[in-house]
């Protein structure tokens, strides 16, 4: 029962991560139907980014609360972040804007290949290390044994929560997400009716980057290690969750985030640690066979 | 819309730009390179003798950046309009001169097929024995595989329009079974060759069969997982693939029996020449051409028949299909099993000529590239994704060989560093240039009466 809790705990934790990098997989498809593949590698972007001001800033000062630098970081990560997105979108899939449908694809993937080799190029090829930010936790009693609730573990449920909120708020409440949401159903009629589509596009890649960003520095803030390369299956695998939730629908992308992570760390719990991926990507095809839209996700409908 | 009304014109305000918008322009071009630089550039994470990290300051970098970035974006701004228009005039002259010689694609066609057969010959003769085996290895038969494999997803991308991010699972099958069967069995190549084929066809059924009621991007995801399945099991799976350390000491193909090596029963002694290990090449060169030709007619002997037809019209309206009776799943399948079976017949030659396979050499990223070759090329065109892949792959292995550019940048440059940011940003600016690829025109496969040419505008793409 205690480890069962355990591996429980330790999903919802992996699976929050991957649920933050959906969303901004689901709602650029959802705004204007493509599969953004750089997605995954502006995650990694931003774990750069949060590594060199951590750095920064507990060598400039050094006495700083970590909660407070943390905090900063963040900030600064969901910025710089969202600048490279922006800049992204207006470069390589803006002029793509109403063209067919494969050409954003490949434009994307050869952003995600520039954007890899870009950063091995002026950080080099090797891991990047850093020493645990946050350590220790709460052992809670169980039936049977205890149980550790991590710390960092809570600084990720907490901030994923926050965030989603806000973003919730913001999608919701505001004119911003109303455009948003308009966009969504029809770009067209949208723009007839004085939205401007181009901007409320640039404003969806800003956002899905700044949750991408959050994922990052949550991530290193986990695992305490950066490479190059890391934004491949985090990426496939936010992706993966996006699709499992029914791509376009934001509860659906958290939904299946949660889901992949806790699928990812049942499988190494109770079965084998080295087929965690194939069991995360079997599942996907499995669900998609049978529920062919995903969990949340509105099914086709045909016209002629 | 046109081909042509894809591009975007840059705006034509009749003249230059002032030298006040041109500055701000550059300024806010500018500030922008030092957001996107600021800590990922400026700051290097290097690892000390204590392990830890320590930063780096770069300023000199990020400065060289934006003052590049300021000076390019206020010439531009400048003179790009005039440039940009002088530049037009040039290509329109020399396409009305092209017009005029009256060569048609037909001559691209032949002559390409020309310098394909000579290739060997000529970089033999060029750049002397020792120097032809690079040409011949590592452009020539490297080229022809990616034509090859490129021909084959073209089956299911641009003919069928599945949308299919997991073709190299079928290039791993046919060179992993293909590896498996000569290692365990002895099989030799001629006989791995056509059953690497079926073996991949055969997972293209299997991993085919469900997924293929799924549409458009469900599809592609679909696939792309199915690509990692097998690319994870290879890796895994120890005791049969040999894990991330691969399967190697794969024999090599022989002249149908006749081994390349200098023994008295070799290739070499049994036809009264000197040794040489360009034998073996121009051999591999010659097999990979043929097998590479016959996917082209294959291919475009299919599109002549009932089935080719049908994928045609699947790709251009599933629903009309259905009601004209097509069964939408078999045509599906045939489509994606012949697309697989190709990469199974290339898998088995890429295992046989390097001897030695990993999983490494099956990763997305070949998917990608593959993928990009057909849809930079045209999707759907022959000739356009046979020049696309020489454009990408000759073009990056090109970058191995600027070695003089040291003498500029001076001795610690290295091109080949900046091979695959370049690949990337091509791929990019291909898409924003010709979104529809270099060849968005071709002959329909059947019409009524005169043929025409079609702008690619007017044919569908997976939309499964």
């Amino acid at each position: 029962m205690d480890y069962f809790v355990q591996q429980l705990i330790n999903g919802l934790t992996l699976g929050s991560v991957y649920g933050l990098i959906a969303i901004g997989y689901t709602m650029v498809y959802g705004i204007i139907g493509m599969i953004n593949f750089a997605h995954g590698d502006v995650f990694m972007v931003s774990m750069f980014v949060a590594l060199i001001l951590l750095l920064l800033i507990t060598s400039l000062f050094g006495g700083l609360a970590i909660a407070l630098a943390l905090i900063v970081v963040l900030v600064a990560a969901m910025v710089l972040t969202s600048l490279w997105s922006w800049t992204i979108e207006r470069v390589a899939y803006r002029p793509l804007r109403g063209s067919f449908r494969l050409a954003p694809l490949i434009s994307a993937i050869g952003m995600s290949i520039f954007l890899v080799n870009f950063v091995q190029l002026v950080q080099g090829p090797r891991n990047k290390a850093i020493p645990p930010i946050i350590d220790g936790g709460i052992t809670l009693p169980m039936i049977d044994g205890n149980i550790t609730l991590a710390y960092k573990q809570i600084l990720i449920m907490g901030t994923t929560i926050v965030l989603l909120t806000a973003f919730w708020f913001l999608v919701q409440k505001t004119s911003l997400g109303r455009a948003q949401r308009a966009c969504e159903q029809d770009r067209k009629m949208a723009a007839l009716l004085g939205i401007n589509v181009d901007r409320t596009v640039s404003i969806t890649f800003v956002l899905g980057a700044a949750l991408a960003a959050v994922a990052g520095v949550l991530y290193l803030v986990q695992y305490g290690v950066v490479s190059f390369a890391d934004g491949f299956v985090p990426g496939i695998k936010a992706f993966t969750a996006a699709v499992l939730g029914g791509i376009g629908s934001l509860p659906g992308a958290v939904i299946g985030g949660l889901l992949i992570g806790l699928i990812e760390v049942m499988w190494s719990a109770y079965f084998s640690i080295d087929y965690k991926d194939v069991a995360a990507f079997s599942i996907l095809a499995i669900t998609l066979i049978f529920m062919p839209s995903g969990i949340l996700g509105k099914p086709d409908v045909e016209k002629v | 819309m046109t081909g042509r009304g894809d591009r975007r014109e840059p705006a034509l305000d009749g003249g230059s730009a002032g030298v006040l918008t041109a500055l701000k322009d550059a300024t806010l071009l500018a500030l922008l390179t030092f957001g996107l630089s600021f800590p990922i550039v400026a700051f290097n994470t290097r690892q000390d003798l204590t392990q830890g990290l320590v930063l780096e300051a770069r300023w000199d970098l990020v400065a060289t950046a934006c003052a590049v970035v300021f000076l390019a974006r206020f010439v531009w701004t400048l003179f790009g309009p005039t440039f940009w228009r002088g530049g037009n005039a040039v290509v329109q002259r020399a396409a009305s001169l092209v017009r005029a010689t009256g060569i048609s694609v037909d001559h691209v066609r032949w002559f390409g097929l020309a310098v394909l057969v000579t290739y060997p010959f000529l970089a033999v003769w060029v750049t002397g024995p020792g120097g032809a085996i690079k040409w011949i290895d590592n452009f020539g038969i490297q080229i022809l595989i990616y034509v090859m494999l490129g021909w084959g997803l073209n089956i299911v991308v641009g003919l069928a329009g599945l949308l299919d991010l997991g073709y190299v699972a079928f290039y791993a099958v046919g060179a992993y079974s293909a590896a498996l069967l000569s290692t365990t069995f002895g099989f030799s190549f001629w006989l791995c060759l056509p059953l690497a084929g079926i073996f991949a066809a055969f997972w293209g059924i299997l991993l085919g069969f469900p997924v293929l009621r799924l549409r458009g991007d469900y599809l592609a995801i679909v696939t792309l997982a199915f690509g990692e399945i097998i690319r994870l099991v290879l890796i895994n799976w120890v005791e049969v693939t040999g894990g991330a350390a691969g399967i190697s000491s794969i024999p090599r193909p022989s002249f149908f029996g006749i081994p390349f090596d200098a023994s008295p029963d070799g290739f070499a002694a049994t036809f009264g020449l000197d040794f040489s290990p360009l034998h073996r090449l121009f051999f591999l060169f010659y097999l990979i051409l043929a097998m590479a030709l016959l996917t082209n007619w294959i291919t475009v002997r299919l599109r002549r028949l009932p089935i080719g037809r049908a994928w045609e019209a699947l790709r251009e309206d599933e629903i009309a299909c259905r009601s004209l009776g097509i069964d939408t799943v078999t045509t599906k399948l045939t489509a994606f099993s012949i697309g697989a079976m190709f990469g199974g017949f290339a898998g088995a030659f890429f295992a046989a000529r390097l001897g030695f396979i990993s999983p490494k050499s099956f990763e997305f990223m070949e998917s990608a590239v593959i993928l990009a070759i057909v849809v930079l090329g045209g999707m759907g065109s022959q000739i356009g994704v046979a020049i696309a892949a020489v454009v990408m792959i000759g073009g990056t292995e090109i970058l191995r060989e600027l070695g003089f550019l040291k003498a500029i940048f001076g001795p610690t440059f290295d091109p080949a560093q900046y091979r695959l940011i370049l690949f990337g940003l091509g791929m990019v600016a291909m898409m924003v240039w010709r979104p529809r690829g270099l060849i968005s025109k071709r002959e329909p496969s059947i019409s009524l009466g005169a043929h025409k040419a079609i702008s690619g505008v007017h044919v569908k793409e997976g939309h499964g």
